[in-house]
């Protein structure tokens, strides 16, 4: 188990010397120069060479042992990722955000599963009847409303017209308070696709022979439901729902954009309109590791659930 | 040939290629072909306007600009779906901003399929290091978030210079959505052609001596393009959802309607009441998903019946 742990975490290297070789191609190379952009219209010599001093855009890109490729692999192996415009080190920002992120996140993640799941074994329980036709119906309709008018929709019926909630972030609000109606919007947007995800794994396993065993031996539905079909589905279940918790940290972008809330997908579109490279390096960067470190979780996970893997 | 020969040949059951009989079991299927009908709509409409813009037709949905009412006339029968802060027809403009959608969704497609294909090709038949190379680009690649990846590459190529020709609006999306989306094609190419490789037919054309770039492109993917259909038929979609994202966050195109656009602008006019332009910018992107949703899922259930969900 601890060699498969090993040489699993060593997998990792090549894929994070990528993400880095990516970030340095597309921020420094492609994105070029940003010190005029920094420095504003009218800054004198003086100031653009600064900010070129302190950004490292002096030295020369390859084959140095001071080179921007080397500086940039040190800055992210050590987190250090600079200033952002407003001279706030980049990491603060992170942390900072992290938090009303999660409080955003969490609760709609844990939601989504629970529900998406349990509504996917109540869909295999009746399969092949009008309310399995009817749900995947409402499913495949739901994909296909775009995620911003849920949002709008949700945000100008529920919150400005009816005042059930509020409808901006404020921060004299508690977290249950400003959260619950992106929560609710973020989970229903995401149901028609999940629930068709876990019924498409629940009728899989519904199939297998063991299913007709149970059943033949008598045992009630309920039993084979869930100790049977939940059990043998969840190596698909782990894969879906561990691999999505890096994207928790991201936020959502558009939910906190249209709710005010200062989490990292605000962050995220603060810097994208401000072209701050270096915010959105930082990110790209932190979630990419956050990915591969959940994808090893995963892996030894599926070790745990199924004894056969490990043996690969 | 000689008579009996013909009177046999005649008397044959003509023969169906797979392809014959995978469109046939698509065109018994009332629904996809309905949804088919709508996603031709949407195409039509976007080389219709494309047409139009060429040869100078005076018709609407390329005259958006004109000012054809008051500010925020309400849906009626003189302008169906309103007009906007300013007078402009809604309605020419959902219409244009089906251009935009397609040419995007569509050049997107084309990229990643040009990208990703022949790399899964050449990764599944060459392997070794070759395969470890390209493994390893994609991975890196789909570690990224995947609309944090299409968000970076629109904003570093927004405005710049490539062989002389500056990224603007929708080139910079769709570049930023095709040379991101390649992954999920390339890794269903290259674990299909694996399974391919040691087939008979590739036997076959190994041992009288057809080059490899022969076999990999006139032997293998003919047997696997499929595959690349179904997927993007399903993809498609995404694609369509992105380039609305990135239009809202001011990504995309700026000068004229497409429905990302229109979204971001009702932002503020929902707040009047003015709903009109939201509902019609949501129609046109939920009709064409729904449509390329269920036609993909009977795409995929006629054409390759063993990846067929119950």
């Amino acid at each position: 188990m601890i060699t498969y742990i090993i040489r699993r975490l060593l997998y990792t290297i090549p894929i994070v010397l990528g993400v880095l070789l990516l970030t340095f191609t597309l921020f420094t190379l492609v994105g070029g120069d940003i010190s005029l952009e920094i420095a504003g219209k009218n800054a004198s010599k003086e100031t653009i060479n600064e900010i070129r001093q302190e950004y490292g855009l002096n030295k020369p890109l390859f084959l140095a042992w001071d080179s921007q490729l080397v500086n940039h692999f040190k800055n992210a192996l050590t987190f250090n990722f600079g200033r952002a415009r407003d001279r706030e080190p980049v990491i603060d920002k992170i942390k900072r955000g992290a938090g009303p992120s999660l409080a955003l996140m969490v609760p709609m993640f844990i939601g989504e599963v629970v529900i998406s799941i349990s509504l996917a074994l109540v869909i295999a329980f009746v399969r092949g009847s009008k309310w399995d036709v009817m749900a995947v119906v409402l499913c495949v309709a739901g994909m296909s409303i775009p995620y911003l008018s849920f949002i709008l929709f949700g945000q100008y019926f529920l919150a400005y017209k009816w005042g059930f909630f509020p409808v901006f972030f404020s921060p004299d609000l508690a977290p249950p308070q400003y959260v619950a109606l992106p929560v609710l919007i973020g989970i229903v947007t995401g149901l028609g696709g999940n629930l068709r995800f876990y019924r498409t794994v629940m009728l899989d396993e519904m199939r297998n022979d063991y299913v007709r065993t149970a059943f033949a031996k008598g045992l009630g539905t309920g039993t084979v439901l869930f100790k049977h079909v939940l059990k043998n589905a969840m190596i698909p279940i782990i894969t879906q729902v561990v691999l999505a918790i890096p994207f928790l940290f991201l936020g959502s972008l558009l939910l906190e954009r249209f709710f005010g809330i200062p989490g990292l997908g605000y962050l995220m579109i603060e810097a994208i309109g401000s072209r701050d490279y270096l915010i959105i390096n930082a990110m790209t960067y932190i979630s990419a590791i956050l990915f591969v470190l959940f994808n090893v979780i995963t892996d030894i996970c599926y070790a745990f659930v199924d004894p056969r893997i490990s043996l690969e | 040939m000689s008579d009996i020969d013909k009177i046999i040949s005649s008397k044959l059951p003509k023969g169906r290629s797979l392809w014959q009989d995978g469109l046939r079991r698509l065109w018994k299927r009332k629904l996809a072909m309905i949804c088919f009908a709508v996603i031709l709509i949407y195409f039509l409409l976007a080389g219709f306007i494309y047409a139009a813009e060429l040869f100078h037709w005076h018709v609407g949905p390329i005259q958006w600009q004109e000012e054809v009412g008051r500010q925020y006339e309400s849906p009626g029968w003189k302008h169906v779906f309103g007009t906007d802060i300013f007078g402009q027809s809604v309605l020419r403009k959902m219409l244009y901003g089906a251009k935009i959608s397609i040419t995007v969704a569509l050049c997107a497609s084309i990229i990643s399929i040009v990208i990703g294909v022949p790399l899964g090709a050449i990764a599944g038949y060459f392997r070794g290091v070759t395969d470890e190379i390209i493994v390893w680009v994609y991975s890196t690649l789909s570690s990224i978030p995947y609309i944090l990846l299409i968000l970076a590459f629109a904003v570093v190529l927004r405005d710049k210079a490539l062989f002389g020709y500056k990224l603007t609006g929708i080139t910079t999306v769709y570049l930023a959505i095709g040379l991101t989306s390649w992954v999920g094609i390339c890794r269903l190419i290259r674990g299909e052609v694996i399974k391919h490789k040691n087939r008979e037919y590739v036997m076959a054309a190994q041992s009288y001596g057809c080059s490899n770039s022969r076999i990999i492109f006139r032997h293998l993917l003919p047997n696997v393009f499929h595959l690349v259909i179904i997927d993007f038929s399903l993809r498609f979609v995404s694609f369509i959802h992105a380039e609305v994202i990135l239009s809202f966050l001011g990504l995309g195109e700026a000068t004229r309607p497409s429905w990302g656009a229109m979204i971001n602008d009702a932002r503020i006019e929902l707040s009047r009441g003015v709903w009109w332009q939201m509902a019609a910018a949501t129609a046109a992107i939920f009709f064409i998903s729904l449509a390329l949703n269920i036609f993909g899922d009977a795409l995929r259930d006629s054409l390759d019946p063993k990846l067929r969900i119950q």
